[in-house]
């Protein structure tokens, strides 16, 4: 099901009341909102068209769809942008009236693309929705143009009749979003319910859908976006330290919604400096660690690499802290709202120096959650900053989280510095970490900084074989986190002709092609990392036994030279820059190439 | 941390100092600017535990290493930043920033700016010598036009920044002059320092031995240096001179040195270090020498809760309305809805 409509539309709002409203009907969801980076462009043109699709099934969904069945195209220009996605024989809903010669002329339509024929394989429903919604709120008594803006709500009303979803819980989210402008509130409504109340008295569609509720595992749910996710993953890792959580952060499209959850949690003594640029940012975390809070920044790919210095800092001074990046095309500027997976490469290696960072990925919105808490957890114990990848695609992407219940939660144990007989600021304790002495501790104070440190001592050294010692020390320290990273499972056989490696957020994707290329009879299995640094111990050893692997990534091949260099494999790419996630059907042509037709 | 603190009665400066060599040049004004706050700090009775030093690079960034406090040296220009997260993490800690000309003003002029704005209760200190030491000789943003050094053998064509206008600019709550030769006067100038709420400022005049050896020689030089420097005394008017025969009055727009047998005593611009605007205390930060006597002491000490008060203030308010802060509470949030 996708929404598409301009800038100004309200299709985020749509689809994410959509959403919401079939996650509590008990479906399995997954969204991807797709919008451009400027907020409002030239009206009516593709430039400004923004879109979102939600995925709902009675059966557990691991992405949004490659394709959409139903499309509500709220103009031209919506139209041409989308209608490519839309599969054969699918629904087509458009707002006949903007269909005009204006918004044709700007969506460069020649000719009136409903008059055509051009699209006769689709079930094509010519609704006036805007008329239509201006007739439905007269009695709320709103000027034209604040009218005209509840057309939204009526595609909403007429898109829940289609698949018989109730109208109450958006009813109840337009109340209390515009309870205190109560015409707002009424037109709103009123406009939802006209839509739905056309789809039930025009009779032109001729079928309904019921989508059953999807059979998930036991328990309390609620719909999250990754940045969401994230962000109670913080929260909570924070809580289990019982420490103040302090996110440093610079605002940054896609993972300016962290800052915004995060600062609606003080209660939890969530302490958030907007700061005034990435790098005071990733500074100032570096200084809330030293003092013994738990440590964030969040950010995307260009601020990443302004961070870079002062991670290095983290790395040298040895403090705990959490890097997220929501990763977004790049170079440069580059695409701000779409999605991609080419900071790999900047996360591992994107410091001066020898200078290594346990980095992990999280695999889904809901992921988001568990990953945060682990890349903490590991923060703390090894001493470490650690750099945590989530994408434009899970950031803004949803699906059914469920509420974690007692003893699900891993502990996260700080251990601060307490004793001056014994304190030595770079002594080196169980797992290689130094010990972490924080300011206001009686008889600890020390010196710490981005100078080399004397083992032990950390007083500042030159000496040339100290410095080789603390550069292995440090490496050390990085590679005693696969003590923590479970073995890697592999899904599918575990021994034969091709194996499918992917990490991050193409998790989804990848899984339901490989599911679909065994249940075919394929001999191809799948490896998905979480963590990226260190990899798993025993990934070496599950390489050796496919004759073929190939990496799917969407990127120039970043984990494929990774695994190259450090496994010595003859890995294959599948390789994607388009700023959109993989389809299921890229990964499985892929595989039928390798393969070449070979069967289980 | 709730850790009491300890008033560390009867504290020696000697105790400041730590065991590593401090390696700056003989002559430097750093040396002094170390001596002076050791003794301050000691004379108040400033707890070790609760002490935070930071700094960003170059030859004052290494004035942590020489204090035996909590410290961090950090990168370069980034220490006011670092020093926020300290000061958010835990706002009972005393948190001192050290930074120079460079350091401050040119790689980290944008932290400077924005701490400042920000009212974070930092101590920061400027030592500025007008001159990039520890990279051996370039100009400065501070350097003056047309000052001869490696990367401007034909003078420098930067105009330079003057810190106090800055920080002014950047409506600083406290902000003040000193000379690094000075040593009552730059032990004062600390005291009050201390006692700020938000953020303090300090700019020492800073000798640099040898890359700029006597940029302050007018304002040290014992015999004439009265003659080019005025001490800004709260509620006095602003007199000077070898002799205190001279005193500076406003005349329309601008500021002009007058002879006191010549003018009235009520002519002479009185300084109130605590006006609210700070137009007064940008003009004084205007006055350059030869022209004018350049102020030394406080230009500004104003009243107005720091930006950690007012950080753990929103988090009091909202514990007080939302309650304890349980995870329960976290989870279950907005629409929710049961499986199974």
């Amino acid at each position: 099901m996708r929404f598409a409509g301009d800038s100004g539309d309200g299709m985020q709002l749509v689809g994410s009341q959509f959403t919401a409203t079939s996650a509590v009907f008990g479906n399995d969801i997954a969204t991807f909102p797709d919008y451009p980076a400027e907020i409002r462009a030239p009206l009516g043109t593709p430039a400004g068209v923004s879109g979102f699709q939600v995925n709902f099934a009675s059966r557990h969904v691991f992405t949004p769809g490659d394709r959409a069945d139903v499309l509500v195209a709220m103009n031209p220009a919506a139209l041409k942008v989308n209608v490519g996605d839309l599969v054969d024989g699918g629904i087509l809903v458009v707002n006949a009236d903007e269909f005009d010669e204006t918004n044709l002329q700007r969506a460069q339509y020649g000719a009136n693309p409903l008059e055509t024929g051009e699209l006769s394989r689709f079930r094509l429903y010519k609704v006036p929705i805007t008329t239509q919604t201006l007739e439905a709120v007269k009695q709320a008594g709103l000027g034209p143009r604040d009218a005209g803006r509840c057309k939204n709500f009526y595609a909403l009303g007429l898109v829940y009749w289609l698949f018989d979803r109730p109208l109450e819980p958006t009813e109840r989210w337009i109340n209390s979003k515009f309870g205190k402008v109560p015409a707002v509130a009424q037109a709103n409504t009123l406009a939802l319910r006209a839509g739905y109340a056309y789809g039930e008295t025009a009779e032109i569609f001729t079928v309904r859908y019921r989508v059953k509720p999807a059979d998930l595992p036991a328990g309390t749910y609620r719909n999250l976006t990754g940045n969401q996710a994230t962000a109670l993953g913080l929260v909570a890792a924070a809580q289990l330290a019982g420490r103040p959580l302090f996110y440093g952060s610079y605002p940054i499209t896609p993972a300016s919604e962290i800052l915004h959850e995060l600062s609606t949690h003080h209660s939890f003594d969530v302490r958030v400096f907007q700061a005034e640029d990435e790098i005071a940012a990733m500074c100032s975390v570096v200084g809330a660690a030293f003092a013994g809070a738990i440590a964030v920044t969040g950010t995307s790919g260009p601020g990443m690499a302004l961070k870079q210095e002062a991670i290095g800092l983290a790395v040298m001074t040895e403090l705990p802290c959490v890097i997220v990046n929501v990763q977004r095309g790049g170079p440069s500027t580059g695409l701000p709202t779409k999605t991609e997976q080419a900071d790999l490469w900047q996360a591992m290696l994107g410091r001066n120096g020898e200078c290594p960072v346990p980095v992990v990925a999280a695999r889904s919105p809901a992921d988001c959650f568990w990953t945060a808490l682990e890349a903490t957890r590991v923060a703390v114990k090894y001493m470490t900053p650690v750099i945590m990848l989530s994408d434009g695609y899970l950031a803004q992407g949803s699906e059914p989280w469920r509420a974690p219940e007692d003893g699900e939660l891993p502990a996260l144990e700080v251990r601060f510095a307490t004793d001056p007989a014994t304190f030595e600021p770079y002594a080196r304790l169980e797992n290689g970490e130094r010990p972490w002495a924080i300011p206001g501790t009686p008889g600890l104070h020390h010196r710490i900084g981005g100078l080399e440190k004397e083992h032990v001592s950390g007083n500042v050294c030159y000496v040339p074989e100290n410095h080789q010692r603390m550069v292995e020390l440090r490496a050390q320290k990085v590679a005693n986190v696969a003590r923590d990273v479970p073995d890697q499972e592999v899904f599918g056989a575990q021994r034969g002709e091709l194996l499918v490696v992917s990490w991050g957020g193409t998790f989804g994707c990848v899984r339901t092609a490989i599911e679909q290329a065994r249940d075919n009879g394929k001999d191809v299995s799948h490896v998905h990392l979480r963590w990226l640094n260190p990899m798993p111990r025993n990934l070496g050893e599950i390489l050796s036994r496919f004759r073929k692997v190939l990496v799917c990534e969407l990127n120039m091949g970043q984990l494929q030279l990774l695994l190259r260099g450090r496994y010595l494999v003859d890995a294959a790419g599948l390789h994607k820059v388009q700023g959109r996630p993989f389809m299921v059907s890229e990964v499985l042509d892929k595989v039928d190439e390798l393969l070449g037709g070979k069967a289980l | 941390m709730s850790v009491a603190r300890v008033e560390t009665a009867g504290i020696t400066p000697k105790e400041y100092k730590t065991d590593q060599q401090v390696k700056w040049c003989p002559g430097c004004g750093d040396h002094s600017i170390l001596i002076q706050l050791q003794k301050v700090l000691a004379t108040r009775g400033a707890d070790r535990d609760h002490t935070v030093f930071v700094s960003g690079i170059g030859c004052s960034s290494r004035f942590p290493y020489y204090m035996n406090t909590y410290g961090i040296h950090g990168i370069h220009g980034r220490a006011p930043a670092i020093a926020t997260g300290v000061k958010c993490a835990n706002p009972e800690l005393d948190v001192w920033v050290v930074t120079g000309d460079g350091d401050g003003l040119s790689i980290g002029g944008n932290h400077f700016i924005h701490t400042a704005r920000r009212n974070v209760g930092l101590k920061i200190i400027l030592f500025n010598n007008r001159i990039y030491g520890l990279t051996k000789g370039q100009y400065s943003p501070t350097s003056e036009l047309g000052t001869r050094t490696k990367s401007s053998p034909g003078g420098s064509i930067d105009y330079p920044v003057h810190p106090i206008s800055l920080a002014i600019g950047a409506e600083v709550t406290f902000a003040a002059r000193a000379v690094d030769t000075d040593v009552p006067h730059l032990q004062y100038v600390l005291r009050r320092m201390m006692e700020h709420r938000g953020t303090a400022f300090l700019e020492v005049y800073q000798n640099c031995q040898v890359y700029n050896a006597n940029a302050y020689g007018w304002a040290t030089d014992r015999q004439t240096r009265n003659e080019h420097i005025v001490y800004l005394e709260h509620g006095k008017p602003l007199i000077f001179g070898t002799n205190r025969d001279k005193g500076i009055r406003l005349r329309g727009d601008a500021f002009e040195v007058v002879e006191l047998a010549k003018a009235s005593q009520d002519e002479l611009v009185v300084h109130d270090e605590k006006a609210a605007n700070p137009s007064m205390a940008f003009r004084l930060a205007q006055m350059h020498y030869p022209e004018f006597p350049e102020p030394l002491g406080i230009f500004r000490a104003i009243e107005k809760p720091a930006y950690e008060e007012l950080l753990t203030g929103q988090i009091a308010a909202a514990r007080k309305k939302e309650g304890p802060p349980k995870l329960e509470r976290l989870f279950h949030a907005g629409e929710m809805w049961k499986v199974g």
